[in-house]
């Protein structure tokens, strides 16, 4: 489904990420993990199609398709979904119309009718229980005064409306105390399928309890140095990244900086 | 620079040959009234980019072309009125034609006891002493040569008058339409008098129905007595040809309160003033505007508060959206006299700017004599958030499509709290034909 070769990107003459592989089958879970600064939320970001990056070399391949070719609107219409890490507060503008815009925009592309108000809400008010979130939600501006754990459910809460076939999740689990980490857990779990796919970034192993990875990548140094499975993000929270980066950069694998 | 010459002397002799034909001439009172704001038009003339109130707004579009006021009643086609008028507010309707008052399409049959609505003109011609005491009571002296112009004409308007303790069970309107020939010359003269304890609000509201150029030199005059309450909504949606030059003075009383929302969407060069006098201990003003150019329109907001009385507060937001090489203009001068101590002042001022060639001017200006008192201000310049917009476009919406919602959601802010909540889907959607070039008279 999502096939990264030798992606190289700078962001203000500064190499991020550093011939970074990464491919991601239908179904599955990948988590990356790795120390502050090692790139993790530039590759979020990159993938979700943000401006300001200066991709230097490498290609991402989505179900066959250049991504990078691909405006980010055009990305999230073809089931593409990044939940923030700092969702972006947005006043004046309600989260129930922000979402109708979105799903309407997201169902035209796909092929489908356009929901109407009715429908719409049916479909909101269940997926809001997944979540354990009340209905004013909706009527609130985005974002606009929410909670650290608000925002992050809300995230979660889009996700569930939109229904991407690949989510990329950038530390959505980070400021979640542990009430609110099983609820964004169960979000996600309730959405694995066979044909969709997840990227959760994280800094801490505590997500990947709940929702149990396929895979696990450690980043350092903007390139992938270790893959594994569960077990990896395991040993990473006992040792921690500094054990790994040396433990590579032995084996030379790779060059940190 | 314009000469004085050009403008001024253009309306000096038109003035003449006009005169007669004006309401109540003849009385005496009235005619000296007339007379002085004439000698202060012919000293001071329109105004220039020297004066300092004037540097960032050239009114010479204006003063190269001379405009004359309809002495007659317009043609007018029913249902291109019956169109214009807002569905939505029930209202106590007055409906001027090129400026002057017509009757039989106004609706202000069903007035509350106590509440009087008549136009400005009628008034003068029967009862010229209803008038006397109040013409000229929020509005002492001319500020410059368009409202001068305005007081030697006292044309005609909307002359209201509440009184003590009636509450008014919906808004008045004065809805001023443009209709007909190039250079009509519109002289609003509305005086607005709430007496003790009363409770009203009023819509003032200014449109086209056809889009030539036409200049709009309106004034109102509005007495606020103590503990009355005021909510004033002024709406310019004048074609794009046109020229709007409006004024509005309030004298506010003791624990008073007056609310107004100043929107402005048409007009090819508009100047809004607003002046305010608290004048009574406890009194309160919140002055709300939102301003959206295109094109070259040119919209100067000038606002003036005076802080006069002890414990007195004034809040000010204003919000403009400017595209294409629009340019807006925004003074707000706060004075707090040194008696008025416990002064509360805020004083807000955001632009977005949608274009490169759009330009914003934002001037606070602050004069307190008084030493304890709060006064904040903050003006910002800007453009669309990056992040926002990503933020849209990450969950499919478009790049037009969210640019329409994020700049909506910045005028929403002074939108959503515009009272009556009637006029709110009219001017929501109103915005939304502005911001999609959908407004006509941009065409």
């Amino acid at each position: 489904m999502l096939m990264i070769s030798n992606l190289t990107v700078e962001v203000d003459g500064k190499m991020i990420l550093n011939g970074l592989d990464l491919e991601v089958k239908s179904g599955e879970v990948h988590a990356i993990m790795g120390p502050n600064g090692s790139g993790k939320s530039t590759l979020a970001n990159v993938i979700a199609g943000r401006d300001g990056y200066k991709i230097v070399e490498g290609s991402i391949h989505y179900h066959q398709h250049d991504l990078l070719e691909l405006s980010a609107e055009e990305r999230a219409r073809r089931g593409l979904f990044l939940a923030f890490q700092y969702p972006v507060e947005i006043p004046g503008v309600a989260n129930v119309y922000f979402l109708k815009e979105a799903l309407n925009s997201i169902r035209l592309a796909r092929g489908e009718e356009e929901l109407d108000a009715i429908d719409f809400l049916k479909l909101a008010k269940t997926k809001l229980g997944l979540l354990e979130m009340k209905e004013e939600f909706l009527y609130r501006s985005v974002n606009e005064g929410f909670s650290g754990g608000e925002k992050k459910r809300n995230e979660v809460f889009q996700m569930a409306m939109l229904e991407p076939t690949l989510a990329l999740l950038d530390e959505t689990d980070s400021g979640l105390d542990i009430d609110a980490l099983k609820v964004v857990a169960n979000g996600v779990n309730s959405l694995r399928n066979s044909s969709r796919s997840f990227v959760l970034v994280t800094h801490y192993q505590r997500l990947l309890e709940y929702v149990i990875p396929d895979q696990v990548h450690v980043l350092a140094g903007g390139k992938v140095i270790r893959s594994g499975g569960h077990s990896l993000a395991i040993e990473l929270e006992e040792r921690g990244y500094g054990w790994i980066e040396s433990h590579t950069s032995d084996a030379n694998l790779a060059k940190v900086g | 620079m314009i000469g004085s010459g050009g403008g001024s002397g253009d309306y000096l002799a038109m003035y003449d040959s006009v005169a007669p034909a004006l309401p109540a001439i003849g009385t005496n009172w009235l005619d000296a009234h007339r007379r002085e704001a004439l000698n202060q038009f012919g000293q001071m003339g329109l105004p220039k980019t020297k004066d300092e109130h004037w540097k960032y707004t050239d009114v010479r579009s204006i003063s190269r072309k001379s405009f004359r006021p309809q002495m007659t009643e317009s043609q007018f086609d029913e249902s291109v009125i019956n169109d214009l008028i807002i569905p939505e507010t029930e209202s106590h309707l007055l409906v001027f034609l090129d400026g002057r008052w017509i009757p039989k399409i106004s609706r202000c049959n069903d007035l509350p006891k106590g509440v009087l609505v008549r136009g400005l003109a009628e008034t003068l011609d029967h009862s010229p002493q209803r008038i006397k005491d109040k013409l000229g009571k929020a509005l002492r002296q001319p500020t410059h040569g368009f409202n001068a112009i305005n007081s030697a004409f006292v044309f005609d308007g909307a002359f209201i008058e509440i009184d003590p303790d009636v509450k008014l069970d919906k808004p008045i309107e004065c809805f001023y339409i443009s209709s007909s020939r190039e250079d009509l010359l519109v002289l609003p003269r509305n005086l607005i008098w709430l007496h003790t304890g009363s409770d009203a609000t009023l819509i003032e509201r200014y449109s086209s129905s056809v889009a030539t150029p036409c200049l709009t030199s309106a004034v109102s005059e509005v007495v606020i007595e103590d503990k009355a309450k005021l909510n004033l909504v002024k709406f310019q949606d004048e074609s794009l040809k046109s020229f709007h030059i409006g004024g509005l003075f309030f004298e506010v009383g003791r624990e008073a309160s007056l609310e107004t929302t100043t929107i402005t969407f048409g007009g090819a060069l508009v100047r809004n003033d607003l002046n305010v006098n608290l004048n009574g201990t406890g009194s309160e003003v919140s002055l709300n505007g939102l301003y959206v150019g295109d094109k070259v329109q040119h919209i100067d907001s000038n606002i003036r508060v005076s802080h006069n009385a002890p414990d007195t507060s004034s809040h000010q937001v204003y919000r403009g959206i400017l595209d294409g090489s629009s340019r807006g203009v925004f003074r707000g001068h706060i004075e707090v006299k040194s008696n008025a101590q416990q002064t509360n002042a805020v004083q807000e001022n955001h632009n977005l700017m949608l274009s490169r060639q759009a330009e914003a001017d934002s001037m606070p200006q602050l004069e307190i004599y008084a030493d304890d008192v709060r006064c904040a201000h903050g003006a910002t310049i800007g453009q669309l958030d990056d992040d926002s917009m990503f933020y849209l476009q990450s969950r499919g919406i478009q790049k037009l499509d969210a640019k329409k919602i994020l700049t909506h959601a910045f005028a929403k802010e002074v939108l959503n709290k515009l009272e009556p909540t009637s006029c709110r889907e009219y001017l929501n959607n109103r915005l939304e034909e502005v911001l999609t070039g959908k407004n006509e008279f941009l065409k």
